[in-house]
């Protein structure tokens, strides 16, 4: 039913695409995840300016579309004066965007820690930071990975928005693919099977997570 | 940048019409993914031999695929095969089966969060298994669920934009044919666009967040 | 082997899964039209209306106005010319917005009858749908700022990005000609020249008419080089409507005999 010759005539391609998917994944899952931990200690900050950025970060940013936010790197930077290709643009947008997503998870992770253990700490002598490191997030951890790892499998899905900006991603080669061979149907069950071959085994490490953590609660 | 030029009364009229567009066609796929996924997230969780295991299968499928790539097979790829649509109903219909995959997982866990020795009490006081599922469980369970699923609505309103690649004339569609005149128009369509999504986007998520203030 | 063998099995999984969700949705039942053994000419005279897919992104030849909300331009006009010789009177056309990709979904769909949309005649595409006579000469030429070095299609060399969109010939075609160059594709010609205008490619490529087009809404911009393909547009209609195909030629015709053609011809392009 399904022509595997598609796959193997045009595998280099399906490899480029899969690779360049790959590799936007990593940069802006570590980039959104740096961005994310700024953001929620910006939000729970006890100092008003830095909780307030961080409050219209994530409010702002949760709730308008991935697809304006690359638009805006790839189209509207340059009206500014600045140029990027549709790679770097994507990869900017989607650690942008999934940033405010970590932000939230790892702020409700952070405030689900009784306050009470925050004092107690302060009064016997440790500093903000130190309660911080060594108290607080500790315990917060467990708590945020799971959502933080939906948030990475939301990644790996939304990578293919680099296909509308000519990001060189596997959505923008299965197009190529598809132009050439004149078939879509057959050529997009394999860019499909490319995706899931990424995103199954980290939902699953997500789900095994998530039961581990649960039982240790 | 020229905002006076971009934001005049005919582009925010062509943006308006856009934007209704984008409301009409995630109302429509909101009522229908919640309806298919209150019955696959039932199924999955009764536990009926072969049907939760194969739904099971297409529910962690969709679910881990891009709904890009989602939208973009039902309109290109299912004429192949003989399914063919208008574009309105391949975005209709690509935004249903991905949201009611992502929805039956969160009536599932919702169901599965209520206490067992609730409907061992119910089954042993008389009721039949549907009747508790109906009477005892589904109605806390949707309490439990209402926050997820509004957020999920938000999801599927943002994502309603992805439909800009089969030509859906909704907002992003609209508000690229208004920059394609004027390269300075860009930033400006870029900003109101933005606010109008953020204004829709921000009143669910209030409306959310006092639901889940009220339950707990 | 089990590699083959798990790929066909989750495909057909994700196919019953679409399949069956998609059934769910309870949509599309406005698409099942039943042809009832008339031909499309018939049918297009019994509910008294032509559906044309018309661009709607490309100036001169099929532009939505935002201001207005019309649809103008060079294949607007000629349809509604043809829809005056089929059917009398050319307030009986009805227009819907096609991309080159979605054009020939769309009319095998029946959402329309016929696609005037900047379609190439190609052996290829003959094979999915039928064409008319040629309609328009157009031919595959390059769009670049003004003052830029590349000159024409010989100086597109490796590391120079040749903008084009998607399912276009003129994609495949820039591939083969400049096989070094660097090609990105865009999902519509809006993009691709936006893309242009932020500076994400040293040129853009497609017909000859549409650049003209581009050309003519921002004077920044100039065609280089003349056209290094022949690109005969044809108007397209369903496999197998040899009744349909006749009469637009016959339409096609009457217009170049009349003057009509030519007038449309001089209203939109201005060759310097």
């Amino acid at each position: 039913m399904i022509d595997l010759s598609i796959l193997i005539n045009n595998l280099d391609t399906y490899l480029e695409g899969f690779k360049n998917t790959v590799l936007s994944s990593i940069i802006a899952l570590i980039g959104s995840f740096i961005l994310g931990v700024i953001i929620a200690i910006f939000r729970i900050s006890p100092l008003k300016p830095l909780n307030w950025i961080g409050t219209a970060y994530v409010e702002f940013i949760r709730n308008i579309p991935l697809l304006i936010i690359t638009f805006f790197f790839f189209i509207g930077l340059p009206a500014l004066g600045l140029t990027l290709s549709g790679f770097v643009a994507g990869t900017i947008a989607l650690a942008i965007y999934t940033a405010s997503f970590i932000a939230e998870a790892i702020r409700a992770g952070i405030q689900s820690v009784p306050k009470g253990q925050m004092e107690a700490a302060r009064s016997s002598g440790l500093t903000y930071l130190q309660t911080m490191t060594k108290i607080i997030l500790p315990q917060a951890i467990k708590i945020v990975i799971p959502p933080i790892g939906n948030q990475f499998i939301n990644l790996v899905k939304n990578s293919s928005i680099l296909g509308i900006v000519a990001g060189l991603d596997l959505m923008y080669f299965g197009d190529i693919v598809s132009s050439t061979t004149f078939v879509t149907f057959d050529v997009y069950i394999f860019v499909a099977l490319f995706y899931l071959v990424l995103t199954i085994p980290l939902s699953l490490g997500v789900g095994y997570l998530e039961k581990r953590l649960a039982r240790n609660h | 940048m020229d905002f006076a030029g971009a934001l005049s009364g005919d582009h925010l009229k062509f943006l308006f019409n856009g934007f209704m567009v984008t409301l009409y066609i995630a109302f429509i796929s909101i009522v229908l993914s919640f309806i298919i996924g209150i019955i696959i997230g039932t199924l999955r969780y009764a536990k009926i031999p072969v049907i939760s295991k194969v739904l099971a299968l297409i529910v962690e499928t969709i679910r881990n695929l891009p709904l890009l790539l989602i939208i973009f097979f039902t309109y290109f790829a299912l004429p192949e095969i003989g399914i063919k649509m208008s574009i309105t109903a391949a975005a209709i219909t690509a935004l249903t089966v991905f949201e009611s995959a992502m929805l039956s997982e969160i009536v599932r866990s919702g169901l599965n969060s209520i206490d067992k020795g609730q409907i061992e009490a119910a089954r042993s006081s008389g009721l039949t298994y549907i009747q508790t599922l109906s009477k005892i469980v589904m109605p806390q369970a949707l309490r439990r669920m209402v926050p997820p699923i509004v957020s999920q609505f938000i999801s599927l309103l943002k994502d309603t934009s992805l439909a800009v690649i089969i030509a859906l004339p909704e907002l992003m569609h609209n508000a690229q044919i208004i920059y394609a005149q004027n390269i300075n128009y860009v930033i400006p369509i870029f900003i109101l666009v933005s606010v109008m999504y953020f204004i829709v986007n921000y009143g669910l998520s209030l409306i959310a967040r006092r639901l889940e203030s009220r339950q707990a | 082997m089990f590699m083959s063998k798990s790929k066909k099995i989750a495909g057909m999984v994700l196919l019953s899964a679409t399949l069956l969700l998609s059934a769910c949705g309870g949509d599309g039942s406005k698409e099942t039209s039943g042809t009832g053994g008339k031909n499309a000419l018939e049918q297009i005279k019994e509910k008294d209306k032509i559906v044309f897919g018309v661009k709607h992104d490309t100036r001169l030849f099929g532009l939505k106005n935002p201001s207005t909300g019309e649809v103008e331009g060079f294949d607007i006009d000629i349809s509604k010319e043809i829809a005056k010789e089929i059917l009398g009177d050319e307030s009986k056309v009805e227009f819907k917005e096609v991309t080159s990709k979605t054009r020939i979904p769309l009319l095998n769909n029946g959402d329309i009858d016929a696609i005037v949309a900047t379609m190439t005649i190609s052996e290829e595409r003959k094979k999915e749908v039928d064409f008319s006579d040629v309609y328009f000469d157009a031919g595959q030429s390059l769009l670049v700022k003004k003052g830029s070095a590349i000159k024409g299609i010989e100086d597109l060399k490796k590391g120079t990005k040749v903008l084009a969109v998607k399912g276009s010939t003129s994609a495949v075609n820039i591939r083969e000609k400049a096989p070094d160059t660097t090609v990105l594709e865009f999902e519509n010609y809006t993009e691709a020249f936006t893309a242009l205008k932020s500076g994400q490619g040293d040129a853009l490529t497609t017909d000859d008419s549409i650049l003209y087009g581009m050309a003519d809404q921002d004077s920044n911009y100039e065609l280089v080089g003349g056209t290094f393909t022949e690109e005969p547009y044809g108007i397209a209609v369903k496999k197998g409507n040899a009744e349909l195909v006749d009469a637009i030629n016959d339409a096609l015709k009457k217009l170049k005999e009349n003057g009509k053609y030519d007038e449309i011809h001089s209203k939109w392009i201005k060759t310097n």
